[in-house]
């Protein structure tokens, strides 16, 4: 009888441990689904919304400029971030308003990315904190599952003129 | 003739659970709770390759000690390179978040670690790329905790967590 329970106690730790390896291996090098939480994405990705990240760009080394990205959080290593990269390393990003007259520039350094949310009034990112390592970067969001009225491939940034490297 | 393709199929059938159990758990053990690597390079010496280029020491590396992003200063860590995403370096946390520090060689005289940064440097100062050159480094960038020295096997040990006496803080966090 005991025998009987040891054997089964022993046989689900075992499947325990092995689903929750196949679990690891898909999160870290497949993708999975996350949630998004907060305002900064707007339009784009709201508060709330269920998207699918995928991880084999970050492997690769496949990130591009318009790309959607889930990063480590650069103050806070146990929170993520989802922001769009702006401008890959040795890029020039204006950070002042493109109306201003006296206009500044800072160059993107090696191994970083610059981040900026599409809700750019509301959106704590690089122009807060400056680039960020490429190392921090987890995976790349690329398509929505819900809301359902938005299901479907992530639009392009609502910001245009961003991207314009003069 | 039935019983000998009895045995093949029963024979993939095993081969296959085996492979779909050994695989997964092989790869999350040696990402989550540790793997062994080889050391490269003088950046560290004389605690881990002060043979140079004759023999490379091979460090034990625990991932499960900074699940947390808890270190401490002086121990010895591996870490994404800030520069290079391809590239891991091996150095010693000098200072957290908080502290402040007295820099050798980098552009400010004085620096406040940030939230969720650390300071690294290397052992062999003059011969390392470390926070020196690149500043505070993010926590996120963390990747494990060197503990012992795995080969030669004449270099056998535990890694202290010892700071080294030159480099104590301007002021810690704690104060």
């Amino acid at each position: 009888m005991l025998r009987g329970v040891l054997g089964k106690t022993f046989r689900l730790v075992g499947y325990t441990i092995q689903y929750g390896c196949i679990a690891h291996c898909a999160f870290e090098y497949v993708g999975g689904v996350v949630m998004c939480s907060g305002p900064s994405m707007e339009p784009t990705i709201q508060n709330s919304d269920i998207v699918f990240a995928e991880n084999l760009s970050r492997h690769f080394y496949g990130i591009q400029r318009g790309d959607i990205v889930i990063a480590k959080s650069p103050s806070d290593p146990k929170s993520n971030i989802c922001k769009r990269v702006i401008g890959l390393e040795g890029d020039k990003i204006l950070t002042t308003n493109p109306s201003d007259f006296f206009k500044s520039h800072i160059y993107v350094p090696t191994g970083h990315v610059w981040l900026e949310g599409d809700n750019l009034q509301n959106s704590t990112d690089s122009r807060y904190y400056g680039p960020i390592p490429y190392g921090l970067i987890r995976g790349r969001i690329f398509f929505k599952i819900w809301p359902l009225s938005d299901f479907g491939f992530l639009r392009d940034s609502p910001n245009g003129h961003r991207f314009s490297d003069d | 003739m039935a019983q000998s393709q009895g045995w093949v199929k029963r024979y993939l059938k095993a081969f296959c659970k085996g492979f779909f159990v050994a695989v997964p758990v092989a790869v999350t053990f040696l990402d989550r709770v540790a793997c062994v690597a080889r050391v490269e390079g003088a950046s560290m010496q004389p605690s881990l390759n002060p043979g140079g280029s004759q023999s490379s020491d091979v460090v034990l590396l625990n991932h499960w000690k900074v699940r947390n992003f808890e270190v401490q200063r002086g121990d010895i860590v591996s870490l994404v390179s800030p520069k290079n995403p391809e590239q891991k370096i091996i150095k010693r946390v000098i200072a957290l978040e908080g502290d402040i520090i007295r820099t050798m060689g980098h552009k400010n005289r004085y620096v406040k670690v940030p939230r969720g940064h650390i300071w690294v440097e290397g052992d062999h100062h003059g011969h390392s790329f470390d926070s020196n050159s690149f500043g505070p480094v993010s926590l996120g960038l963390l990747h494990a905790h060197a503990t012992h020295i795995l080969w030669p096997p004449e270099r056998w040990q535990k890694l202290e967590s010892v700071l080294p006496p030159e480099r104590i803080l301007v002021k810690s966090e704690e104060e």
